[in-house]
């Protein structure tokens, strides 16, 4: 899958980062809890988030993952979207909430990677 | 690389969380440049990244130092918080001191420790209440 298909599968709308549609991603997560992603989180492209902070970007960074998907409408503003330009990752929001947005991914073929044990 | 390696110093403003993790994003941006080995890169940037939200969310910021020699990379993280009381229970997984205020940021499930030592080769933790904490993380090239 690319993001460009996560994109259509959630009915995104891009915010930054359209030059990366065309990249494959393989696996996603969601989560709220950043310490989480970045305690199982392997080999993961897209992160699925309601936090709305600098942060979500940077975790995913550190994680080398490529797309940040926010979800329940929820907009960042220009500062997390600058980190996001800095870092090479695409950012989206989607009208689903969390469940659903997971949901539709999982259903399409997108996996989540490997169990926690 | 030569001899003497490379050093690198940043400080990290505890009164800024929007800022927190910029250091380690910097550190991270110069080992992928390095063109060091990705997982290599990967387990650096974690932890020194929970080490420097730690920082910020527990002991008002301080300073990093990275060392990079032919061996290894090194990240010393200084600070002049309130300390850990009790180490041993601070590396448990999913045990916190942190307020809810934290945890609506999404830190603060009690992984931060566990996490850094996860991904280390080796992680040493020198720590005073009252005083402050040392925290020195060294990933093995």
């Amino acid at each position: 899958m690319q993001i460009r298909d996560v994109k259509n599968i959630l009915d995104a709308e891009v915010l930054s980062g359209e030059e990366l549609l065309d990249t494959e991603v393989r696996a996603a997560c969601g989560s709220d809890m950043m310490s989480d992603v970045l305690a199982y989180v392997k080999d993961q492209a897209v992160l699925l988030t309601g936090l709305m902070n600098q942060q979500a970007i940077r975790t995913a960074a550190m994680m080398d993952m490529v797309c940040v998907v926010f979800v329940r409408d929820k907009r960042p503003g220009e500062d997390i979207l600058e980190v996001a330009r800095q870092n090479g990752i695409a950012v989206m929001t989607t009208t689903h909430r969390m469940f659903t947005a997971c949901g539709l991914l999982y259903t399409a073929g997108l996996n989540g990677g490997l169990r926690t044990k | 690389m030569n001899q003497s390696g490379l050093h690198y110093h940043y400080d990290v403003p505890g009164d800024d969380f929007s800022q927190a993790g910029a250091a380690s994003s910097a550190v991270k941006q110069i080992l992928k440049q390095l063109g060091l080995d990705p997982q290599v890169v990967r387990n650096m940037s974690i932890a020194l990244y929970e080490g420097e939200i730690n920082m910020v969310i527990h002991a008002g910021g301080g300073v990093i130092d990275v060392d990079i020699d032919d061996e290894k990379i090194t990240a010393v993280l200084t600070d002049h918080g309130p300390g850990i009381e009790n180490v041993e229970l601070a590396m448990q997984d999913g045990w916190s001191t942190a307020t809810e205020q934290v945890r609506g940021l999404g830190f603060g499930a009690g992984m931060g420790l566990p996490n850094m030592k996860k991904y280390s080769d080796d992680l040493k933790i020198d720590t005073e209440v009252g005083v402050g904490t040392t925290v020195t993380i060294t990933v093995n090239l």
